[in-house]
């Protein structure tokens, strides 16, 4: 799409569509239905659509950077809305929040990619004619073309030096012919080639993105260290696949994590940043398979026949157990709690639905390294230095089992009454591992055991990855070659004159600009028939 | 021995000697304005002079466009002079001490990179300061490469004006110690990728630079009013060719940045392409920059729209760099500030 895009506009058709010779009319002569859809192709494929094409891309991107995506931060995104109310809704109806699937967005790039394909087909064909073709015929006045020098060779043979030009042309890659009483040459020809290379290239970019778009899957679960996760659709906490993508897809593998190592900066500097993640796992390829160890880290993913497991959060689940007011053992395990901060202050339920007389149900925080003071009860530090949970508690009658899903991370208050302290304030629960926590009205205990950490794994297959990564490389070929090749086009011509010298002249044209060192070139060879040459020319025109 | 320390010592060191490297060339600029007392004497003199060097001697055009400079200059100015020192040779002794001091300043930065590096264990571009600094190690560097290799002299003012302003900022705004790096930094991209992000960045700043010297020159040219520096840098078209060659080089090779970013994302965030703020921006300088390339070999679009894209190319990549890095969160946010 550059250079010699602008050739590609069709000249006004002499004829209509049909054949028939246009009616002498006034004005702009109508162009009827084939003859207006040509016309749109035409300014479609035109390199000035295609400049305005990619300015509109780079523009209709800008916005999802600054604007919170749903695809990216949903919560942000809600946040927003609450915090804009008038602004949100008007945002949401333009797709402000969906930029990169907006229509808007698709219709550009899709334009863009129309005109690619507009731009490319008619440039493939003159390419391959030219390949056909054989350098220009030579200009009767050498003299005029940018680079020009001359020498005189005393009793030289024009033949013999036009022969000579021929085999010093070839040994620097000019194609090369004998035109009359001159030597053309052109060489170059793979700046064209790696221009096309580059434009093919991205179309299979956009395949590639497509096909993993299309038969491709991702989703993620949350997995306790001690616990493990089977590839079934019912173990993902989230999951989505393309259009094509069917449930069976999925490989048969299990991953247990076995432990899973977090060390974080104690140091004054960057006090909190993550220093290491690292998970250690057992991969069953195929039911029945032998479990193999692996290290799983970030920025080192398993890959399981194709599908790629990545280590993408953690976090902490304390570990409790529930006695109901009979006495029983009515919940005991970790918990899952999810990290609110960069300090993993953690918020999650804990739901005792078993709990006789009653059920209980418990709300609240974990916190790794934890604070209490008038900011409320938080974690000062990701790593679990000083452990506590705080919680809420309520109970309730029994419910009926439905077998309705329910959010394992939020509390349904519905048939449930908060509990209160003996001075009617609301009842708050402060744990350490090994402490418990007797309930008022003989409704239970809480006991705190401990704690564990949790990873969440990312799943996923993305097909068309192969066919993206190999036309990029391609691109980044194609595009050197069309940005470093230079095409150049050398005439030599030599005459014999009257009794005297023969004269050798030496012409030289670049077919695209910002190349330099052609008078050099020209030069040089004129030169190699006489030390005395005499030129004009400068080094750009 | 407290690498860290000496680091620091040197990149302030240079952030100095730059600004002073930048002040000695402001000086050439300033001296050049009394070399030449008949402009349009200057254009057709300086514009002839080229025209007349056959092919054969033509070859250094650069280096020629310094001499033919001080050579055309000089007669002009030798009876107009301001007396003692001729203004031509002013202009040579600035313009030579804002070589040398900048020859200082990058030998100071240099030290102050590698010092960083050793201090912290890695490769010194883990975060924001650090990119800068290295950023600045290369741009120097491809400037004096052009300078010992042809003559770019007259590039000097704006680079050192971005290394004193880059490696100032650097110090100030962006200084954080020396820390390891976090878990998604660990890995053999983390030298791929931004190796071929600062040097294509330093060659789309060298080149934006040049576009915005063109844009000077081509005004002035447009208008026949060539005079003092402006008279001493080469006609628009042969800067014009000059900030393209930049791009060219720099361009296939951010393709490749963007591209090995994408299969580091893939390694460490499962997914890549995910439309982070930093690789919207990515794109979005890539597009401007294809698109620059296209309009240079558009009609109507050549030379100063062309440089006027490149320019917001630039603007595009520090946006990328400084407002995205402080402004907007997201999974490239290592600037540590």
């Amino acid at each position: 799409m550059a250079d010699t895009k602008i050739s590609s506009v069709h000249p006004a058709p002499a004829q209509l569509p049909d054949g028939r010779p246009p009616k002498p009319t006034k004005g702009p002569p109508a162009l009827g239905l084939g003859g207006g859809l040509r016309f749109l192709w035409t300014q479609l494929t035109s390199m000035r659509t295609a400049l305005v094409l990619l300015f509109a891309l780079a523009v209709a991107a800008i916005p999802g950077s600054l604007v919170p995506q749903r695809k990216i931060s949903p919560i942000r995104v809600s946040d927003f809305i609450a915090e804009h109310p008038t602004l949100g809704p008007i945002y949401d109806r333009v797709g402000l929040f969906n930029v990169y699937t907006s229509p808007w967005f698709s219709a550009i790039y899709l334009l863009l990619f129309v005109s690619l394909v507009g731009c490319i087909i008619p440039r493939v064909r003159v390419y391959a004619k030219a390949l056909r073709s054989r350098p220009p015929g030579t200009p009767r006045n050498l003299s005029r073309l940018p680079a020009y020098a001359v020498a005189e060779v005393p009793g030289g043979n024009a033949e013999q030096i036009l022969a000579q030009a021929a085999a010093r042309l070839k040994e620097q890659r000019y194609r090369v012919i004998r035109d009359g009483d001159a030597v053309s040459a052109e060489r170059g020809y793979l700046r064209e080639a790696g221009n096309l290379v580059f434009h093919v290239s991205l179309l299979f970019l956009l395949l590639g993105v497509a096909v993993g778009g299309l038969y491709g899957f991702r989703g993620t679960s949350v997995v306790i260290t001690g616990q493990g996760f089977s590839n079934n659709l019912i173990q993902y906490d989230d999951f989505s696949a393309g259009a094509w993508f069917k449930d069976s897809d999925l490989q048969p593998f299990t991953v247990a994590v076995s432990s899973f190592r977090a060390k974080f900066e104690t140091g004054n500097v960057q006090r909190g940043a993550a220093r290491l993640f690292e998970a250690d796992v057992a991969v069953t390829d195929s039911p029945g398979g032998t479990p193999v160890q692996q290290k799983l880290e970030v920025n080192k993913p398993l890959n399981i026949d194709g599908t790629t497991v990545h280590l993408i959060g953690h976090g902490y689940a304390p570990t409790v157990t529930v006695k109901d007011g009979a006495g029983d053992i009515a919940f005991s395990g970790p918990v899952v709690f999810l990290p609110q901060d960069g300090n993993f202050t953690s918020a999650g339920v804990i739901k005792v639905p078993d709990g006789r007389p009653e059920r209980l149900a418990f709300e609240g925080l974990f916190l790794p390294t934890a604070v209490l003071d008038d900011q409320g009860p938080r974690s000062v530090f990701p790593d679990a230095a000083n452990p506590a949970l705080f919680l809420n508690a309520w109970s309730g009658p029994p419910k009926k089992e439905t077998g309705l899903p329910e959010n394992v991370y939020s509390l349904d208050t519905d048939g449930l009454t908060q509990l209160k302290d003996g001075r009617g304030d609301t009842l708050r629960i402060a744990l350490t591992p090994g402490t418990s926590y007797t309930l008022p009205d003989g409704r239970g205990t809480i006991q705190m055991d401990g704690w564990v950490r949790w990873v969440k794994l990312q799943i996923g297959d993305t097909p068309g990855v192969a066919i993206s990564l190999g036309a990029i490389g391609f691109a980044v070929a194609g595009l050197c070659l069309s940005l470093f090749i230079r095409p150049r086009r050398v005439w030599v011509r030599a005459r014999r004159g009257q009794d005297g010298p023969t004269l050798v002249e030496v012409a030289g044209l670049d077919r695209a600009d910002a190349r330099a060192g052609l008078d050099e070139d020209v030069a040089e060879l004129a030169a190699g028939w006489s030390g005395d040459t005499t030129g004009k020319g400068s080094s750009t025109r | 021995m407290n690498y860290e320390y000496y680091s620091s010592l040197a990149l302030v060191a240079s952030a100095v000697v730059y600004m002073l490297a930048m002040f000695a060339h402001a000086a050439e600029w300033a001296a050049a304005r009394r070399d030449v007392a008949d402009p349009s004497a200057s254009v057709t003199a300086q514009d002839s002079a080229r025209e007349l060097v056959p092919a054969s001697q033509s070859a250094p055009v650069a280096a020629g466009v310094r001499a033919g400079v001080a050579e055309g200059a000089a007669p002009t100015t030798a009876d107009g002079g301001s007396g003692g020192v001729p203004p031509g040779q002013r202009m040579e002794m600035f313009g030579r001490i804002g070589v040398a001091l900048t020859l200082v300043g990058f030998a100071l930065s240099v030290t102050g990179v590698v010092a960083r590096g050793l201090a912290a264990g890695r490769a010194p571009w883990g975060n924001m300061f650090e990119f800068t600094t290295s950023a600045m190690v290369f741009v120097v560097a491809v400037y004096l490469v052009m300078l010992f290799k042809s003559g770019m002299r007259w590039l000097g003012l704006p680079v050192t004006l971005l290394a004193a302003v880059g490696n100032g900022l650097a110090v100030t705004v962006f200084y954080v110690a020396v820390a390891p790096l976090v878990p998604a930094l660990h890995s053999v991209w983390f030298v791929i990728h931004i190796v071929a992000a600062v040097i294509s960045g330093a060659a789309f700043n060298v080149g934006g630079l040049a576009a915005i010297l063109y844009l000077v020159k081509k005004r002035a040219e447009d208008r026949g009013t060539v005079r003092g520096y402006l008279a001493s840098l080469p006609t628009a078209k042969r800067i014009d060719l000059l900030s393209y060659r930049f791009h060219a080089f720099a361009f296939p090779l951010w393709t490749f940045t963007v591209a090995a970013g994408a299969v580091w994302a893939e390694y460490a965030w499962g997914r890549y392409w995910g439309w982070d703020p930093k690789e919207t921006w990515a794109l979005v300088t890539w597009v401007i920059y294809a698109c620059y390339l296209h309009a240079r070999s558009t009609a109507g679009w050549k030379g100063t729209k062309a440089a006027v894209i490149a320019i917001i190319g630039l603007a595009s990549f520090w946006f990328n760099f400084v407002g995205i890095n402080l402004l907007v969160s997201g999974l490239h946010s290592y600037a540590g500030v």
